[in-house]
């Protein structure tokens, strides 16, 4: 089992409550989607997961260990094997893309490599390619202030392809980027997801691309697991109620008044 | 109608600071309208004419010429070990840096106790003036430029630790914490996460204080630690006006090119 939460409870020190009795079991290799309206909570469930956070109540296990009874190292390496996507990427924007892109292995760098890598860029080739899967190879030694949120945002993509972890977290990884080529996004997290055979947890907005390219689909609610099912047995009715809150209208990429039973659901990552 | 909570909170805390501030003018006897009293406009009047005109003789201005170079010499050596001091011990000090703060982990009070020593130890290099570190030193190692290095060095590498490690805190954190929860050293979070971000604040300030140190090292001067300071001493006991109007002006460019400096220093930055 990669990822299991047993009835985690998270409260913030400004005493909100961001997640109430989660309890959540994924495989090895399994992808799933994790939608809901804002503040429900999915961030929260993500970095408890990613072991950014501590939970406050009940067990989390990452990639099968409990990481809050690992000693320093061991928590340095377990880290290392998860890869957590920003929603804002978080890069200096004074840096150059590749530097950027090639920070994604400081945890496995030894640190003579990390180091040597700031005079001369390492594996300039290997930065390439990861960006060419986001589409944006020519912007290798740009500075990041010079890009749009959409290519910033597809950098972060880029960096954490490059480590290449056993863990891949993503929260709203395409919130910026326009809806042709957000599709060409995930469908890569997808694929390089089932190509390494390893475990992707993504949290989606538009709820039309969960639909699309997910097997499984959390919901979400204030704090809580609102339904775990397959796309085909999510209903209209259960989608509208997740995002009652939110709006009337369930967030799609055109963010047009998409009936949800107009949304693809074939799911191509099986 | 709503109002602002923040209001009476900042009236509060303005009003504090101004009740503050009355005492401390009444204790120290503040009143400026002594300088404009006839008598005393006169004594400064006969003052200021006895720096001119200004001694500019061949010997002397090679004189001038050698002791600003000193200075010059003395001040940045000055801020080289204040540096070396400052570099290291900024990283130990600073939170941002400490991975055991993420959840919290495991190694919380070692980083703890890691770090109070240290900032004591900061403390007590800049709490002690400079000039009274001179007179220490120059007991120890003679009159000359050597007892002016090592006391810049030690005030302000006191206070470059203390204000880097504040920039470092003060700054966006995100990059840096991103890097620790993917598995990265201190070092290299520092390099690729925080240094980009914190840069130009700490360039500004450092080429602040180098030219705070030219003024420094000018100061010591007066207690027997080379450059500039020493030739003024010796000048103002020969009652010669024109001599220190002349080292003066000079110091006032040196001013003017740490500023230079700076600016230029910056827009590099950019």
């Amino acid at each position: 089992m990669s990822v299991n939460l047993d009835r985690v409870s998270l409260v913030h020190p400004n005493g909100h409550r961001a997640l109430a009795g989660v309890s959540l079991k994924v495989d090895a290799g399994e992808c799933v989607a994790v939608i809901g309206p804002s503040g429900a909570g999915k961030t929260s469930l993500l970095r408890v997961i990613a072991t950014a956070l501590r939970p406050s109540g009940g067990v989390v296990q990452t990639l099968g260990v409990d990481p809050w009874a690992l000693d320093r190292r061991a928590l340095r390496r377990l880290r290392a094997r998860i890869g957590m996507v920003h929603q804002a990427p978080p890069i200096p924007l004074r840096q150059r893309v590749v530097t950027a892109v090639l920070g994604g292995r400081l945890g496995s760098w030894p640190l003579w490599k990390s180091l040597a890598s700031l005079a001369y860029p390492a594996d300039i080739d290997g930065a390439r390619a990861m960006l060419g899967r986001m589409e944006i190879a020519d912007k290798l030694f740009e500075r990041c202030d010079r890009l749009s949120g959409g290519q910033l945002q597809r950098v972060g993509v880029a960096r954490v392809l490059y480590q290449q972890p056993d863990l891949l977290l993503t929260d709203e990884p395409v919130s910026a980027v326009d809806p042709a080529l957000s599709d060409r996004v995930i469908g890569e997290l997808s694929r390089e997801a089932q190509a390494r055979g390893v475990t992707l947890i993504a949290s989606l907005h538009a709820v039309d691309l969960a639909l699309h390219w997910f097997p499984r689909i959390v919901g979400v609610r204030a704090g809580e697991i609102a339904f775990d099912l397959p796309p085909d047995q999510v209903s209209d009715d259960m989608l509208r109620e997740l995002y009652a809150s939110e709006s009337a209208v369930v967030p799609t990429q055109m963010g047009e008044k998409n009936s949800a039973l107009a949304l693809r659901r074939k799911p191509l990552c099986s | 109608m709503a109002r602002d909570p923040a209001a009476l909170p900042r009236f509060v805390l303005t009003a504090l600071i101004v009740v503050l501030l009355i005492p401390g003018f009444k204790l120290t006897e503040f009143e400026p309208g002594v300088l404009f009293d006839t008598r005393n406009r006169e004594t400064i009047g006969r003052f200021l004419g006895t720096f001119f005109p200004l001694a500019l003789s061949a010997d002397f201005l090679q004189l001038v010429i050698k002791s600003t170079i000193e200075t010059l010499a003395i001040a940045t050596a000055g801020m080289a070990l204040a540096l070396a001091i400052a570099a290291p011990l900024s990283l130990l000090v600073t939170r941002s840096l400490s991975i055991s703060r993420i959840g919290p982990g495991p190694g919380l009070w070692s980083g703890r106790v890691l770090r109070t020593p240290v900032r004591l130890a900061l403390m007590l290099c800049r709490s002690v003036p400079e000039i009274v570190w001179a007179l220490l030193f120059v007991r120890a190692v003679g009159l000359g430029p050597t007892a002016g290095v090592l006391a810049i060095g030690i005030t302000y590498g006191g206070m470059l630790g203390k204000v880097y490690a504040e920039i470092f805190e003060s700054g966006d954190t995100r990059p840096t914490v991103a890097l620790l929860e993917s598995g990265s050293g201190h070092l290299p979070a520092f390099l690729y996460g925080m240094l980009p971000v914190a840069l130009p604040e700490i360039v500004s300030y450092s080429v602040y204080r180098w030219e705070c140190a030219i003024r420094a090292s000018v100061i010591m001067g007066f207690v027997g630690a080379g450059g500039l300071g020493m030739q003024m001493e010796l000048s103002m006991r020969m009652l010669s006006g024109g001599e220190v109007s002349t080292m003066l002006l000079v110091f006032l460019l040196l001013v003017m090119l740490a500023d230079g400096i700076s600016a230029a220093l910056r827009r590099v930055i950019e």
